[in-house]
């Protein structure tokens, strides 16, 4: 038996291998959800973009300029989004956290909470990119012009996926209970999805509510996602770094919010 | 490290509001020595297993381990440290291996070393027909021999298992016990925390037992009994009137009892001069020195 202490070169933090083991972890109990996760993040959005689409599409043929396939097809992108991060973040951690005690397990070897917070967010922020993406594809099929700005849509998608994540697993680490979750999804999630110039253009609504609609990231993401399909401005560098923002911001609040939790 | 201790803890302390679980705890862990944590539940072994891993804070004290100061180079020690927790915490939906593949990333296996050191945790786990069974299907006995193997495929110098036989059918319990002590005979350090007397009596070079957070006894198992319950006891059988009553003339003639349940034993009746009531001779035992020094009654 060697006594002599063996000592690690530094102990840093956010240390790559910690992160890629979360990741792996996750990736390979992915092989074992696909299937639910995937209908679960894109079918619900689809339906929403079918019944708007051909309800309200009926009624109306230009909205804001566009023909509202174009935009309720880019505008959809902001639901999937949401239903594929904040949702299974929310659900995901706190049975993790909770049920399977898998978070115990993690912290027991050589990983701290905050590169367990960073890379589940970072994992849920890559499944967004491409389940983000799923909706507006299908929209092409209904008249939706494809677009080479298009292909920035999934780097959209996971910026505001890595943000909608953070804000999922803080929810998850102030939650006592699974109840509490009704509140946020009743409260603030589903206006902040309905007032996000998705369905209908915010310059409909009144004045202050045109204001205060800058400030929900997922009015920001459709923007961006219709600046990607049609033409940026330069007012989407701002859209950009606002959701940068938003993601920084929520990022140290789930780490904040976990360390509590899983730290006693 | 230092005087060759894989754990050294001087003075913690861990509060949860007004309740204090670890009140002034030391305790040292031998390099290439198994330390059982023996302790009524509620004594603060799983707290103690927890700030080992820096997963509770100490509010007071210090804590070594392998070396490393915590909780500020906690991530080291637990790089080389594997923990077996109390409830299984295995992914369910993962097969056997792919549970100990996850494992040898997140303990940071190399690529080369990852298929090797699998393959020989599937091996310790004595799992190898079940490697693709998800863990969903593994009865009880094969969950917790996988759970400790899980906390073995980096090969850590430094085992933590909390309770590791808790619940378990004794022929499951045997299989574990056989897999510890192939362990420990490796010379992998262990610190095993239980209430199960026989198991820190068979496993640990010298036992701890804990009663209210702190230590009351520390030293090998042969030597605690005879400190603390003499060489002998006698065990007298009746009821409750006659157990009273040999309580109180034992007490009278200075000598210590404790009950059982269903007797009384009288500890350390060599040295009765014939003042030692009738009942059945015995060896003493660890679970003599357990009731008396953690009390008759669970608070």
């Amino acid at each position: 038996m060697a006594v002599e202490p063996a000592r690690a070169s530094t102990i840093g933090r956010l240390e790559r291998p910690a992160i890629t083991g979360v990741l792996v972890r996750e990736m390979v109990n992915f092989s074992s959800y696909w299937r639910s996760a995937t209908f679960s993040s894109t079918v619900e959005p689809t339906i929403y973009l079918l019944a708007f689409g051909f309800g309200f599409g009926a009624l109306v043929n230009q909205v804001a300029g566009y023909d509202y396939v174009e935009f309720i097809g880019t505008g959809i992108v902001a639901t999937a989004v949401l239903f594929s991060s904040a949702f299974p973040a929310m659900f995901g951690t706190f049975v993790k956290y909770k049920f399977q005690r898998t978070y115990d397990a993690i912290l027991a070897a050589p990983v701290d909470t905050e590169e367990l917070v960073t890379a589940e967010a970072l994992w849920i922020a890559m499944r967004t990119s491409v389940f983000g993406c799923v909706p507006m594809v299908v929209a092409i099929f209904f008249g939706l012009d494809p677009s080479w700005g298009m292909l920035a849509v999934p780097f959209i998608a996971f910026v505001a996926g890595y943000g909608w994540a953070n804000f999922g697993i803080s929810i998850a680490g102030f939650a006592k209970s699974f109840e509490n979750f009704s509140y946020v999804v009743s409260a603030v999630l589903t206006p902040l999805f309905l007032v996000a110039g998705t369905f209908f253009p915010i310059s409909t609504l009144p004045d202050w509510a045109q204001v205060l609609a800058n400030f929900n990231p997922l009015y920001q993401c459709v923007e961006l996602v219709r600046g990607a399909a049609f033409g940026f401005v330069w007012t989407d560098l701002l859209r950009l770094g606002a959701l940068v923002v938003f993601g920084l911001a929520t990022w140290r609040i789930a780490i904040y919010a976990m360390t509590r939790k899983l730290v006693d | 490290m230092s005087d060759g201790l894989a754990i050294r803890l001087r003075g913690v302390v861990k509060r949860y509001g007004p309740i204090t679980a670890v009140n002034g705890l030391d305790l040292d862990v031998p390099l290439g020595t198994c330390v059982g944590l023996l302790g009524p539940n509620g004594a603060g072994k799983s707290t103690t297993m927890r700030m080992l891993t820096a997963q509770a804070i100490a509010d007071e004290g210090e804590l070594e381990v392998l070396g490393f100061m915590l909780p500020g180079e906690s991530k080291a020690a637990r790089a080389q440290c594997g923990v077996a927790p109390q409830l299984d915490n295995l992914d369910v939906s993962l097969t056997v291996e792919q549970n100990l593949r996850v494992f040898a990333h997140l303990y940071r296996i190399g690529r080369a070393d990852r298929r090797d050191a699998v393959e020989r945790a599937i091996r310790m786990a004595n799992l190898v027909d079940r490697r693709d069974s998800r863990v969903d299907t593994l009865s009880g006995g094969m969950r917790r021999r996988l759970l400790i193997a899980r906390a073995l495929v980096h090969r850590p110098r430094l085992v933590l298992l909390d309770e590791p036989t808790v619940g378990l059918d004794p022929q499951v319990r045997q299989e574990l016990w056989a897999l510890i002590d192939a362990l420990r005979a490796e010379g992998t350090t262990i610190l095993m925390s239980t209430h199960y007397i026989e198991e820190a009596e068979r496993l640990a070079d010298t036992v701890l037992i804990m009663s209210h957070g702190s230590a009351v006894a520390a030293g090998p198992p042969a030597q605690l009994v005879a400190e603390h319950a003499g060489r002998e006891a006698i065990e007298v059988y009746g009821p409750p009137a006659k157990l009273a009553e040999t309580e109180e003339a034992c007490r009278a003639a200075g000598l210590a009892t404790r009950r059982t349940g269903t007797s009384v034993s009288v500890l350390g009746v060599e040295q009765a001069d014939g003042n030692a009531p009738e009942g059945e001779r015995r060896p003493a035992n660890l679970e003599d020195v357990f009731v008396l020094l953690t009390g008759e009654e669970i608070d």
